[in-house]
């Protein structure tokens, strides 16, 4: 019994670590995407994931910076564990499972193929992105609730921390747009607006339209490949049958990859 | 001809369509199997569960099959084949020109053939395009930049031996050029989506027209803000136009960004046959309404009349069709009839 929630738990805390990692197009969490396969904790307390995208045609460059982040979450685990993380049906899969195994860096994995690939101009691109994507599903939210635009441009951060939505994208958003904020501006005041610019300006009262409206344009583009990724991910490995007069969707490579396991809550 | 609930008539041109090989048999290697396994799954992932296919028939469907999806069971008048190569992944070829040619054959007037060129084949790419250009009279072209050939993994619009070709096309008289923008894999550091070869090629070549295929999504900001900028790019909806049925209000925010930016005279429908197929698709475009918040916002509105626009005036404006001419011929014989 001892094992059986020594296990459980450590299960639950690597599920835990794992949602925590985000897909860097789309932030959204891998364990949302469906991208994580399935996980095992072994009785030594191994632990093993695997791993798969959408398609296998899917950016090398997003799943080394995915799995980049897996193995950093397994290394944050408190029991130290040995872990072997395996990307699955991919055209570079052996390349990448092969360089995170022996921790290597993005260039030695892909050598002359990364050229040069500007990592962390990248990740700055898409920190701008998770800032305004989740930083619309806030102002969108505070708007439906009926605060004036005057109201939500004057919010510092106490008064964000008590605002209250029912459960959706606003809530789910709220305290990621906390954690962008604090992460783009570490030295701001705590009455300081909320809501300003990526680059910290202020938002004029009568601009939240237009700055809104740039804002979806943003996530415009992250929903369609976030959207496509799910249904990609969903219906991989699937092929129409009739089961129980219906038409389904089997998955025909069943016995092959292995289970998704839901994280427990 | 699509005919609305309140009984008009709908001129349709499909802008987007394929007949392709995508079978076992013909695939060369790992690669045409992800490909087609990968369009497999945008078509279970988007459909409507009851529009969907069997794989087998999925990775090569009859000449029927498709004469009766887009023009007996569906509501195109005429359709436009996009010729996808892919001969690095396909022994005969994906959708090659000939193919397509021969069904177009088949059924008069029904179609219109687009050919396609890799321009990293060079002199042998010039020499294409005007065999193209003597056999099958082609009024325009689809590119895929992500193609492979050999080492390269994808290639730009603006590389010099593009230009070459497209100067050839402009001389030609190939004036549309359709643009898939997909996912460049090597090298790394290219952004896969990245638009911007279009804003150079479009501004270089202002007697073409460019019609990026689903609406340069993911890139659609980039997109809008350079096809405000030149008279000569269009959006094709191909690919956008089925989120109408399983995210209708995120179809509505791409269908207004595009209103707002570059105006109902420049928005093409595509079905992407036979990814999906075109009878749902535009019944549920004619019965679309953008969620209010979202036409207030942007200022725009679906009407009945930009619908129509966009189901055909606007292609048929880029090819030269006479829609009225078009509707007597159809008349005198009905689809019906020429399926036998």
């Amino acid at each position: 019994m001892a094992t059986a929630s020594v296990s459980g738990s450590r299960e639950k805390e690597l599920w835990r670590r794992l949602g925590e990692v985000n897909d860097p197009e789309l932030d959204e969490p891998i364990t949302e995407m469906g991208f994580v396969e399935h996980v095992a904790v072994t009785d030594d307390g191994g632990v093993q994931v695997d791993f798969r995208l959408p398609t296998y045609w899917c950016s090398p460059t997003f799943a080394f910076l995915m799995l980049d982040g897996v193995r950093k979450a397994l290394d944050q685990l408190s029991w130290s564990p040995a872990y072997r993380v395996k990307l699955h049906d991919h055209m570079f899969a052996e390349e990448v499972n092969r360089g995170i195994q022996a921790g290597k860096a993005f260039g030695e994995i892909f050598g002359e193929l990364a050229g040069a690939l500007d990592l962390a101009g990248l990740k700055e691109t898409f920190a701008i992105k998770a800032f305004k994507r989740r930083q619309e599903a806030v102002l969108r939210g505070l708007r439906q609730h009926g605060l004036t635009d005057r109201d939500i441009l004057a919010m510092d951060l106490p008064a964000y921390d008590v605002a209250r939505f029912e459960p959706g994208e606003a809530a789910k958003q709220k305290p990621r747009y906390r954690a962008a904020l604090l992460e783009r501006f570490p030295d701001r005041q705590a009455d300081d607006p909320v809501f300003v610019t990526w680059e910290g300006q202020g938002i004029p009262v009568g601009a939240l339209g237009a700055h809104l409206a740039e804002l979806r344009g943003v996530r415009v583009n992250m929903e369609f490949n976030g959207a496509l990724c799910r249904g990609l991910k969903q219906t991989r490995y699937k092929e129409l049958d009739v089961v129980d007069g219906e038409l389904t969707l089997v998955d025909f490579i069943m016995n092959r990859v292995p289970a998704r396991a839901a994280p427990t809550a | 001809m699509f005919r609305t609930p309140e009984g008009k008539d709908i001129f349709v041109v499909d802008g987007h369509t394929h007949f392709w090989d995508g079978s076992p048999e013909n695939q060369k290697n790992i690669h045409g199997k992800q490909f087609i396994d990968c369009f497999y799954a945008y078509h279970t992932g988007l459909s409507p569960k009851e529009q969907l296919w069997e794989k087998s028939k999925f990775e090569k469907y009859s000449a029927e099959n498709l004469y009766n999806d887009l023009f007996i069971d569906g509501p195109d008048d005429i359709a436009i084949f996009q010729t996808t190569s892919l001969s690095d992944f396909y022994k005969n070829g994906f959708g090659c020109i000939k193919r397509t040619s021969e069904i177009a054959k088949k059924y008069p007037g029904r179609f219109i053939v687009n050919g396609a060129f890799d321009p990293r084949d060079g002199e042998k790419a010039l020499e294409y395009i005007h065999f193209m250009k003597e056999t099958y009279d082609i009024k325009g072209v689809k590119m895929y930049t992500a193609e492979w050939n050999g080492a390269s993994k994808g290639w730009r619009l603006n590389d010099p031996e593009a230009y070459k070709c497209f100067e050839l096309c402009d001389k030609l008289g190939i004036r549309n050029i359709h643009v898939h923008k997909g996912p460049t894999i090597i090298p790394l550091n290219k952004d896969a989506f990245d638009v911007h070869d279009v804003d150079h090629a479009a501004t270089d070549f202002q007697g073409l027209n460019w019609i990026v295929e689903h609406c340069g999504l993911p890139r659609l900001d980039d997109f809008c803000w350079i096809a405000t900028q030149e008279t000569n790019v269009y959006a094709g909806l191909a690919v956008a136009l089925p989120f109408i049925h399983s995210r209708p209000r995120y179809f509505g925010e791409v269908i207004a960004e595009l209103l707002f930016w570059i105006g109902p005279e420049k928005i093409l429908f595509g079905s992407d046959y036979a990814i999906w197929t075109p009878r749902w698709l535009v019944e549920k475009l004619w019965a679309y309404q953008i969620p209010e918040d979202i036409a207030a916002e942007r200022g725009v509105q679906l009407t009945d009349e930009i619908k129509e626009k966009i189901l055909g005036l606007n292609a048929a404006r880029l090819y030269d069709i006479d829609i009225e001419a078009r509707k007597v011929e159809f008349a005198n014989s009905p689809s019906s009839i020429a399926a036998e």
